[in-house]
């Protein structure tokens, strides 16, 4: 919805939240439902309005625990029945600079200072501590806006008993947790103070009459901001830029400027702005984000342009440059099926308002940001947080050569007549192996962001993937798939639970990512469960269908892998219970020892 | 502005943040008299209707104020 989007009307959204709301809900959309318990140190009800809204915009259904007024402490460490009975899927502690207990007075010593740091940290670190045993769930705290007024000036800075010094302190203590913890995640309210400046953001009237922590206007971006790590743990991330060119990437039209005549570099005050554009978009890439161009030209004139010897992005940094005279809806949903992600996790980028429409209209979900003008355009699409980063894994890294790499086996692929002599061409090799605490972070990231081929869309916070590979009644596999082209990294995962009554294992989980279709990993997978299903004393394994919006291509994956479907059957395991409509049991007998159903990867 | 003038505006306000058409206010309403209209809904309102007249309330206003008619009357002296 467009007045949930960057830049939206703050006041707009605080008068007519009700409508909006009524509007979100009227829409028809499937949304998933998320239980939020919001422990806070002030009054918490204005931005558990708002949070709502931006939540179900982005297609989450939330409801929430709210602790009684500044309760966070008490909720956090003695597990009222209400909160224990609640099962929070996330815990947001809503604390600002108000609720530190410990700062130093002024004049206060080095030594004092440090005391108090720790003990403000050991405080909060308890409270994190005791919510995370007790909840497995993830975790958002604020971290610390500056203090309205300096008594000291600018010295607050520096003395060791200066409150902005102390912030500074707190909140690096506060990153550096978040580093070394998984499923806690750091709400970075220092920045968006400042940012949003902190004169307006602090208005001590807020606090003196409803004990605030913020002004009233400045909730809207409070709430924003924190959807957007909500939305990133649940995976609902954007993955990919869909860019126009001309006028977007750079200044003026290539086909009738030619590239001499484009602004791009440091000779102009416009140049500059776009070349910052490209090193913004060149940064997103380093993080991860796939780029693409759509663009209406000739493919030879749009080379022509990112080969600009003073331009950021060169045609390499692409995975795939449509520029032709196709409708770029068209283009986009051609560019989402080569690279095997769906047409909604793209972000289309163009300064035409009439592509812009067209593309909205015609790729539901996708984000059409209006991007404004030039010097307007990295803000415009960075405030909206469409690749909200919660861990920065190695695969993160390395995405955009993967899928170099695999537009580069789909042209060898081309001179192979037979599949399978493709296949043995690729010299795939596996790591097929249980849980490893290295990878629990990109272990889950893939539950949070793999919809296609997923069969029961499992989603895992670090927690859960740490819970799993810890317990002796569970199965869990991750595959890695190498092969003459690159490493992809960690491509498919499996859980499973051990019934050991009735010799069944049951898989909770069984995903593998697009990038990988047809190599046969499934195979792969499926061989190595087998053995240790047999290795537990396990006679069969039982597979469960959930349908989703997205995971249609999946519907029959167990018949393919030899599974029997078990018709009419409904007994989901305990922790399956919410099985939509038109699921599906599965089940395999692997009694017998049988020969291995993959031939072209080396395991 | 009119005090009539005022009322006319202060109604769209009124229905925008309580989401009721039907609501009409007058001198005498107070917060018994609109449905939802409890203490977390008057920062709310409040916020709101200082957007809508460009002004703000001091906080001894928002604490003492009793029913519509004395906020049109703070509003009538403040955009006068």
């Amino acid at each position: 919805m467009n007045s949930l989007e960057y830049p939206f009307d703050g006041e707009y959204v605080l008068k007519k939240s009700k409508a909006i709301k009524r509007e979100l809900l009227a829409d028809g959309a499937k949304r998933t439902p998320k239980k939020i318990a919001v422990l806070g140190g002030s009054t918490t009800h204005d931005y558990i309005r708002i949070l709502e809204l931006f939540l179900l915009n982005y297609g989450i259904e939330p409801s929430f625990y709210e602790s009684e007024y500044a309760q966070y402490y008490q909720d956090a460490m003695f597990d009222p029945d209400e909160l224990v009975s609640f099962a929070p899927d996330l815990i947001y502690v809503h604390t600002g600079y108000r609720n530190i207990e410990n700062l130093p007075s002024p004049g206060a010593s080095m030594e004092e200072a440090e005391a108090l740091l720790d003990a403000e940290f050991g405080r909060l670190e308890a409270m994190w501590e005791h919510l995370a045993g007790k909840y497995r769930c993830p975790i958002i705290q604020n971290n610390f806006e500056y203090p309205y007024y300096r008594v000291m000036g600018n010295h607050e800075a520096v003395d060791p008993s200066g409150t902005v010094r102390f912030v500074n302190r707190l909140n690096l203590k506060l990153a550096d947790y978040g580093l070394s913890h998984v499923g806690f995640y750091v709400h970075d309210v220092n920045y968006l103070s400042a940012s949003y400046g902190l004169d307006r953001w602090s208005d001590p009237a807020f606090w003196n009459m409803y004990k605030y922590m913020c002004s009233m206007q400045a909730i809207p971006e409070f709430a924003f901001s924190l959807s957007h790590i909500c939305k990133a743990i649940w995976g609902l991330n954007k993955k990919a830029f869909a860019l126009d060119l001309d006028n977007t990437l750079w200044g003026g039209i290539v086909g009738d400027d030619g590239p001499e005549g484009l602004e791009i570099g440091q000779e102009t005050a416009v140049a500059e702005t776009y070349a910052e554009f490209q090193e913004y978009l060149k940064k997103q890439k380093a993080i991860g984000v796939l780029l693409n161009v759509d663009s209406k030209n000739e493919e030879a004139n749009a080379l022509a342009g990112l080969n600009h010897p003073s331009g950021i992005l060169r045609p390499d940094d692409f995975i795939e440059i449509r520029a032709n005279w196709e409708p770029k809806d068209r283009n986009l949903v051609d560019i989402a099926s080569s690279i095997n992600i769906m047409p909604d996790a793209f972000v289309f980028v163009d300064d035409n308002p009439a592509e812009r429409m067209i593309v909205a209209d015609q790729v539901p979900g996708a984000a059409v940001p209006d991007i404004g003008k030039p010097e307007e355009y990295v803000r415009r699409i960075d405030k909206n947080g469409y690749f909200e980063v919660i861990g920065l894994s190695d695969d993160d890294r390395k995405r955009n050569s993967m899928y170099k790499a695999n537009a580069e086996r789909a042209h060898a692929q081309s001179s192979y007549a037979d599949y399978h002599d493709y296949l043995m061409s690729l010299e795939m090799s596996a790591v097929i192996a249980p849980f490893e605490p290295t990878y629990y972070g990109r272990i889950s990231q893939l539950t949070g962001k793999s919809n296609q081929f997923n069969l029961t869309t499992l989603r895992c916070s670090e927690a859960d993937v740490k819970r799993f590979a810890d317990s002796e009644d569970y199965v869990t596999l991750y595959g890695q798939l190498s092969d003459r082209f690159g490493d992809n990294g960690i491509v498919s995962l499996l859980i499973g639970h051990k019934d050991a009554e009735h010799g069944i294992l049951h898989m909770d989980l069984w995903l593998m990512s697009c990038r990988v279709l047809k190599r046969d990993m499934e195979y792969a997978m499926l061989d190595a469960i087998i053995g240790k299903a047999r290795d537990a004393g396990m006679t069969r394994i039982r597979g469960y269908y959930y349908p989703t919006a997205k995971n249609g291509m999946v519907r029959e994956f167990y018949k393919t892998m030899g599974f029997t479907l078990l018709e009419g059957c409904t007994e989901w395991p305990a922790d399956h219970l919410d099985a939509p409509e038109g699921s599906t049991i599965w089940e395999l007998d692997v009694s017998i020892q049988r020969e291995p159903l993959n031939t072209v990867i080396k395991v | 502005m009119t005090r009539e003038e005022i009322y006319a505006d202060l109604n769209d306000v009124f229905r925008d943040v309580f989401d009721d058409e039907s609501i009409t206010v007058n001198d005498e309403t107070t917060s018994d008299d609109v449905e939802d209209w409890d203490s977390l809904e008057h920062i709310n309102l409040i916020a709101a209707v200082e957007q809508q007249f460009g002004i703000k309330f001091n906080m001894g206003q928002i604490v003492t104020m009793k029913n519509v008619g004395e906020m049109v009357n703070i509003i009538e002296a403040a955009i006068k």
